[in-house]
């Protein structure tokens, strides 16, 4: 029973990822949408604005996975449960993956976008500065032998690395000019805090935020029991 | 109280071996004649100078404030430190001592970068003093507590950077943007918010260092 | 006669997912000298650093207690002196000057005639004004005596006492750990069978494994 549901819900995700994939990608961007399949043209974005599917699902996930690894690492500092430190481990490797994919995504759309790769913007230096603490993470729990430390040293940066984070959103705007669609600057007022999208436009976007954050759930789950298991195998080989 | 005798401790043995103070001082030697040795002749502008000028001292710092907590974990003397003081102590000791080590070095470092770079103009001196100030102090909390999870660590050296720079970033960058006010002569109060920011930044590092130093001193 | 009172409450600790020693219970409630023993890699100084407070226990719970009233955590290091192998006095500082500043940092007046009188008895005091660094081991493990009795603690607790020591240093060290049992606690970790010919009461940590595995 267990199992069926499980294919079930797997072959459901492979079917929304799927259909958001072709969706976002191939629903054509008009200037007067009439038909349920057309996305509106939203001027200074054009067909660029199609990343939208892809990239800030990536984005959001990799703050969601930060958010997940510090609060399993708050909870190992309270309760000291190896498990703990497992999942917070677990979030922290798939949120790196996302980090990379969402600057990569960022870097490629902002070159055709803003003319260049890369241009120090609030949210690039954001995500440049979260893509630093994941690598500094992993930098910390692979020069750590003992477990118990490895754990409680990489909760505490954690921690402390988490609270840097309402800096980079209040006070990088101010000093560096943004051009990231949705920020203040932005001259083209937020086409996603206004929604210029169109209903269909913002089905298709949350319907791939949904699946992106589902995929994460899963891949976090799968992570975090191999690594459980992991654990308890070389406890028994030794 | 205890603290300051801490302090003591660590300035006695600092006396007796220099080992901080002298990287510290060749470190700031270096780091500055290598950016005059790639300025050559050529005239840099304000902003740049203004960077420079944090980029100077993250590197300085990061030569030398780890010593704090890892001399006592390399000589194995953190066990007795845990045997004849509290954590608070412990930490408390240790911020002072930073503290007054970034203060002597930093101001050393704008001492000698004012006198050898012409761009290092401060127009509003009030509110470098107060940058100067709450920039010092934040450095130096964040630097004492990534310490003592270096110094649990192995290849503390490498370490060290690695990990403070994402915690420092957003301070040095707030510096960076504050000290081009400074220099441009804008008026303290259309600083406030980057001012205040810095405040809280240190609000909320000495509050978290304090919180969370028990589970990196304790085994 | 000192009311100081220790409880260990089913403490448990393992590293990572190695359990090393499970529900530890025991109740030191008169002054007296007891004894750990256990083979080596069974917890002795695991359990030992659990119960000086600088490594917490991965479940359970130690209670120190000073005439009905418990001591916390941040406070304790006071209470306690400790000696062991894996202490390190400072060896850029004298004997004197190292006792000094430990002093100060506990916060208490440097007690220049107990030191002294201890460095004589562990014949330490013509080198007293030496630097560490030059020091041998055994002249190292009995400045560590000074180091844990200095501020009159009313628990003590020494792991492996006797190592480096010659035979004139051990018999002071037996002394000075009978004197202090009478007006306080004194735990030995140790499998020297002369240590713990001194103990009224022994823990074998062999009894506290897992008995599921």
């Amino acid at each position: 029973m267990k199992e069926k549901l499980q294919i079930i819900w797997q072959m459901f995700l492979l079917l929304l990822l799927g259909f958001v994939s072709v969706a976002g990608i191939a629903f054509p961007v008009v200037a007067k949408p009439l038909s349920w399949y057309e996305f509106p043209l939203i001027p200074g974005l054009g067909e660029n604005v199609k990343i939208i599917f892809f990239h800030v699902p990536t984005a959001w996930l990799t703050v969601v996975a930060f958010l997940v690894s510090t609060i399993y690492s708050v909870k190992y500092l309270r309760e000291k449960n190896p498990d703990d430190d497992a999942k917070a481990y677990a979030a922290m490797q798939i949120g790196v993956i996302f980090c990379i994919l969402a600057t990569v995504t960022g870097a490629v759309w902002s070159k055709f976008a803003w003319g260049q790769y890369w241009s120090w913007d609030p949210r690039q230096t954001s995500i440049f500065a979260l893509l630093l603490i994941y690598g500094a993470l992993f930098a910390l729990r692979s020069s750590i032998e003992s477990e118990d430390k490895r754990a409680a040293l990489s909760a505490v940066y954690s921690v402390i690395a988490f609270l840097t984070v309402p800096f980079f959103i209040f006070i990088m705007p101010r000093i560096m000019k943004g051009l990231h669609p949705g920020s203040a600057d932005d001259t083209n007022k937020g086409p996603i805090l206004d929604f210029k999208m169109n209903s269909n436009m913002l089905l298709i976007f949350f319907l791939s935020l949904a699946g992106f954050t589902l995929l994460f759930y899963w891949m976090w789950r799968i992570s975090y029991k191999s690594i459980i298991l992991k654990d308890k195998i070389n406890k028994q080989i030794n | 109280m205890k603290a300051y005798s801490l302090f003591n401790k660590d300035l006695a043995s600092e006396i007796r071996t220099r080992y901080a103070v002298n990287s510290l001082a060749m470190f700031i030697l270096v780091t500055i004649s290598v950016i005059l040795f790639s300025v050559g002749s050529e005239k840099v502008s304000e902003n740049l100078t203004g960077g420079l000028f944090w980029a100077v001292i993250f590197f300085t710092s990061m030569s030398g404030l780890s010593r704090a907590f890892v001399s006592e974990e390399e000589r194995g003397t953190a066990l007795t430190l845990q045997l004849i003081a509290s954590p608070t102590t412990v930490f408390s000791g240790k911020l002072l001592f930073n503290l007054i080590l970034v203060f002597a070095m930093n101001i050393v470092v704008a001492a000698l970068y004012s006198t050898l770079f012409d761009a290092f103009i401060i127009k509003n001196f009030a509110l470098f003093i107060a940058l100067f100030i709450l920039g010092n102090i934040g450095i130096a909390v964040s630097s004492t507590i990534i310490a003592a999870i270096i110094s649990k660590a192995g290849s503390k050296g490498t370490l060290y950077p690695v990990l403070s720079f994402p915690i420092l970033l957003p301070l040095i960058l707030i510096l960076i943007d504050l000290t081009k006010m400074a220099m441009g002569g804008l008026e303290a109060y259309s600083a406030y918010v980057e001012l205040a920011a810095l405040v809280c930044y240190n609000v909320i590092m000495i509050t978290a260092s304090y919180m969370l130093f028990d589970f990196i001193w304790k085994d | 006669m000192s009311n100081y009172l220790l409880k260990i409450e089913n403490v448990s600790r393992s590293f990572g997912r190695r359990l090393i020693f499970k529900d530890v219970d025991y109740v030191f409630n008169s002054n007296g000298i007891y004894g750990v023993s256990g083979s080596n890699g069974s917890g002795k100084s695991t359990l030992v650093k659990i119960i000086a407070g600088v490594l917490s226990p991965s479940s359970g719970k130690i209670i120190h207690s000073a005439g009905g009233l418990n001591i916390s955590s941040e406070k304790l290091y006071n209470h306690i002196g400790l000696v062991s192998p894996y202490l390190i006095l400072y060896d850029e500082f004298s004997a004197e000057e190292n006792l000094k500043h430990i002093a100060q940092i506990r916060g208490i007046e440097y007690p220049a005639q107990k030191v002294n009188k201890l460095l004589e008895r562990l014949f330490l005091l013509e080198r007293k004004d030496d630097l560490v660094r030059g020091y041998s081991s055994g002249m190292k493990q009995r400045l560590k005596f000074i180091f844990a009795l200095m501020h009159s603690p009313e628990l003590i607790i020494l792991d492996e006492p006797t190592s480096n020591l010659d035979n004139a240093g051990k018999k002071t060290v037996y002394e000075i750990i009978t004197e202090e049992s009478k007006a306080g606690i004194v735990i030995i970790a140790s499998n020297e069978e002369n240590d713990l010919a001194l103990c009224k009461e022994i823990i074998n940590l062999e009894q506290f494994k897992n008995k599921n595995a």
